[in-house]
């Protein structure tokens, strides 16, 4: 039996932008982007729950975002995960990967101890694959990235295949670990139709508060203990709960500042021409090694 | 990123007008089930937000892992090799993909872990997965098997067999036909025997047998020694041991990822499932309900599949300085296309409600039988329902196949020369749906079946009721184009009856029902264009076209077009 727990992140849909989606200035306007669940973050959870069907144990989902984060959370819960929490707090609102991989350890110290914790290598909204390796620095556990395929677990330990430049290195390590796998090493499996079901009406605690305001006969503690007796209840983490530095949190918490965002167009200063015949084709070839692109 | 449940504007038309309110209610018991499972609904939205939700992860599947695995599995096919058949790489990721959703059981209680969907929502399934592979119908379409286990088998049956066909560690298969008992059934010799002990055991062969390699076969054999017809059959069902030998795979011109067997029983252990020489006449006339509305969603998926690429390439195809879909005689193509795919969704999903509605009064009967409680109403009901059921599912069947293979045959023609070519999806669609108006019953005896219906009219009053309410402006004279396509129907068959001359009778059944047909369908579309403003040019087009094609059906019969029957052997002489 092995615990997991998986980091998730919702991010925006960046793989159909239509004209609507765009501003005037060229820049992507994301609130009009549909949210989705990051992929790579899909197959880290395929993992889990392979180990799981392996080995037995539990896998946990894990977010950091706002509300409607909660949203892949449920998706979570209908691909197989156990258990979902959200973490979520005004004041973690502009974190960098430092300060959410602060709060996403602290996170994780709370929930309890996991023998293995899956990233999915990066999300696609950032592309800093940086989250998973610096929360295994703060939990002070190994880490390995760029999983392809888990070999083996067994006892305290696992071997796994990474992928390298040109091949592949397998890895073992003692447990817990953390690993960050990459897009093709599994095939998320489809929700399953029963636990679509079953927990499409689960909600965070600020859902349920937010159902309370709209309604003056529901309060919030009772919804939150109907839910709970349902198993329909995402537990939800703020800064008070974890007791954490808040300094270290958020926007505050964050050294890195995007000082610039540039469209870079590579176009090709002078245009040429090959010969299509075995000579062109070889001198476009020394062009190349020349230019250093090939060799 | 196509999912095909959510970019078919027409399916979600559909589904948007479904009206299962009775059906929901009697297979959810009254929404009593929502206290046992967290996966019921508690009441008929909440049931419908369900069947969309898993409506929607299954048009992900058919669009973004299915479609793409389709030439795939195609080209390598099912092979078979040392007795075993195995499936393409591209099916067995789809059959896992779809067992981890659990679809496998749609329609089974969730007892035995089913999802205690109606037939509709099921055959809307089928619909979509068929777009993406028609070949994974012939083995995903086969869990309703199970069904006819739930309705006939015993509670031991049940338990043996359902659990593992719902969680997909297990397919089925129907062995119905043998060499010489393909079309007539009742012509089926494989031999069931008991020993002393009272045990069945199945000794014989059974041909095309679709997915026969299945874990689970339900099998029709002749247990009664001395008799020749179906009364002298009964239904078993028993597990693929080493007894059962399959011989061959047959090599077919389309669905080549459906491994079609021939198997040898040697003796093979079985259980009866319900009484004896019920086999033919009651139980798999009860599951060819169910097969056959599976084949017409499985024709339906592969003519939307061809629809859209012919679309697509007409708009991509550029000649004569313009794309050939502004071409006015390729328009006119894709819209007859289109005008007769919507007419068949609308004729498909009113029979599937209608089978609906038939097997859950069914049920709903047969419980309250075991309460003691009086059925006289819904006995009536049932009667009824019964009869429209017994003339709409082999209509359905006829059309939707015939139709598919228009279809395809127009795509590829749209294609020209490339059409042609395997690089074009569209040639495998035109093999593929070659075989849904031969299996399953051929078009041929989809009319015999349909016809004693027309014959008597089953659906007069409801053509009566509709010719006395009155239509929206437009709509009128739609709404008397069919009346004057009722009036050629009658006079057609009052031309027919008298005749008395029941060869005549059988070789006119094909324009009768195919009057009938368009006569029910074409209601359909106009009270579909009353609440759809678009509908009304699919109403238009389909209305105006089968009162020129009744009016040629009704002189072929009147004009003595198969007088010359009688003179067969000269002619082909």
């Amino acid at each position: 039996m092995y615990n997991s727990i998986v980091l998730v992140k919702q991010v925006p849909d960046t793989t159909n932008i239509s004209g609507q989606v765009m501003k005037e200035d060229g820049t992507v306007n994301r609130s009009k982007l549909p949210a989705i669940f990051n992929f790579e973050d899909r197959v880290a959870l395929e993992f889990a729950l392979q180990v799981k069907d392996r080995c037995g144990g539990k896998v946990i989902a894990v977010t950091m975002g706002p509300p409607r984060a909660s949203d892949v959370l449920r998706e979570c819960l209908y691909m197989g995960a156990d258990e979902a929490y959200l973490i979520t707090d005004r004041k973690f609102a502009g974190a960098d990967t430092l300060a959410t991989s602060y709060v996403l350890s602290e996170a994780i110290k709370k929930i309890g101890s996991a023998d293995l914790i899956f990233a999915g290598r990066q999300a696609i909204d950032g592309d800093t694959a940086q989250v998973g390796p610096q929360t295994a620095e703060k939990l002070g556990i190994p880490q390995i990235t760029y999983v392809e395929e888990i070999l083996d677990i067994s006892e305290r330990t696992v071997r796994v295949k990474k992928k390298i430049d040109g091949g592949y290195e397998i890895l073992e390590s003692q447990l817990p670990v953390l690993l960050t796998v990459l897009k093709d090493a599994a095939e998320p499996r489809p929700f399953s139709a029963k636990r679509l079901m079953a927990y499409k009406g689960a909600k965070s605690l600020l859902e349920l508060e937010k159902l309370a305001e709209g309604n003056s006969l529901l309060y919030t503690d009772k919804l939150v203990y109907e839910y709970k007796n349902r198993s329909l209840f995402i537990p939800t983490l703020t800064a008070e709960d974890l007791h954490i530095d808040v300094a270290r949190c958020g926007i505050k918490g964050s050294p890195t500042k995007v000082y610039e965002v540039e469209s870079v167009v590579l176009t090709g200063s002078k245009p040429m021409r090959f010969e299509n015949s075995k000579a062109g084709m070889l001198s476009l070839v020394d062009m190349l090694m020349e230019d250093r692109i090939l060799g | 990123m196509p999912n095909y449940f959510l970019d078919n504007p027409d399916i979600l038309f559909h589904f948007n007008t479904f009206d299962l309110k009775e059906v929901v209610a009697i297979t959810e018991d009254d929404y009593t089930q929502s206290r046992e499972f967290s996966y019921a609904p508690t009441q008929y939205e909440d049931a419908m937000g369900n069947y969309r939700k898993v409506l929607e992860v299954v048009g992900d599947l058919a669009g973004n892992f299915i479609a793409p695995r389709a030439a795939g599995v195609d080209h390598e096919g099912a092979t078979f090799a040392n007795g075993r058949v195995t499936y393409a790489e591209g099916t067995r990721k789809n059959l896992r993909q779809l067992s981890q959703a659990d679809l496998m059981g749609m329609i089974l209680p969730r007892k035995y872990g089913g999802l205690n969907f109606p037939f509709t929502i099921y055959m809307m399934t089928v619909e979509m997965l068929s777009r993406a592979d028609a070949s994974l119908m012939n083995i995903f379409g086969l869990q309703d098997i199970g069904d006819t286990i739930r309705k006939f088998g015993n509670e031991g049956q049940r338990m043996e067999f359902l659990p593992k066909i719902s969680s997909g560690e297990h397919t089925g298969a129907m062995a119905l036909t043998e060499p010489d008992a393909g079309s007539d059934l009742q012509a089926v010799k494989l031999h069931a025997y008991q020993n002393e002990q009272g045990a069945w055991f199945l000794r014989g062969m059974k041909r095309f047998i679709t997915n026969g390699n299945a874990q689970v076969l339900l099998v029709l054999a002749r247990s009664e020694p001395g008799t020749k017809d179906g009364r002298g059959l009964s239904l078993f069902v028993c597990h693929h041991d080493k007894t059962v030998k399959i011989r061959r795979i047959e090599n077919k011109l389309g669905i080549h990822g459906s491994p079609t067997c021939e198997l040898q029983f040697n003796d093979t252990p079985a259980q009866l499932v319900g009484s004896r020489r019920f086999g033919l006449i009651k139980y798999v006339l009860d599951l060819m309900y169910r097969a056959r509305m599976g084949v017409s969603a499985q024709a339906l998926g592969i003519s939307q599949a061809a629809y859209e690429e012919a679309l697509k390439y007409a708009r991509e195809r550029r000649q004569f300085g313009k794309a050939i879909a502004d071409i006015p005689v390729i328009s006119n193509m894709l819209i007859d296309m289109r005008v007769t795919l919507e007419s068949n969704r609308s004729l498909f999903y009113s029979t599937t409600q209608c089978v609906d509605v038939k097997e859950k009064l069914e049920d709903k009967i047969e419980k309250m039988k075991g309460e003691g409680k009086s059925v006289a109403e819904e006995t009536a009901r049932l009667k009824h329902i019964t009869k429209v059921a017994n003339l709409l599912t082999p209509l359905s069947k006829y059309m939707l196949a015939e139709c598919s293979n228009r279809i395809t045959y127009d795509a590829l023609q749209i294609h020209g020369g490339t059409g042609y070519m395997k690089e074009f999806h569209v040639e495998q669609l035109a093999r593929d749906a070659r075989i849904t108006n031969i299996y399953e019953g051929t078009s041929q005896l989809q009319i015999v079946a349909a016809s004693g219906g027309v014959i008597n009219d089953v659906l007069g009053e409801m053509f009566e009721a509709k010719e006395k309410r009155e239509y929206k402006g437009g709509l009128t004279r739609l709404a008397n184009h069919l009346k004057e396509i009722r009036r050629l129907f009658l006079d057609s068959l009052k031309y027919v009856v008298d005749k008395k001359d029941t060869g005549f009778q059988d070789v006119a059944a094909k324009d009768l029902v195919e009057m009938y047909g368009s006569l029910y369908t074409g209601y359909l579309l106009l009270d579909e264009a009353e609440i759809e403003p678009r509908k009304v040019f699919i109403a238009n087009r389909y209305i105006v076209t089968a009162l020129a094609q009744a009016r040629r059906n009704a002189e072929a019969i009147r004009g003595e077009l198969f007088g010359d029957l009688l003179h067969a052997s000269k002619i082909l002489q």
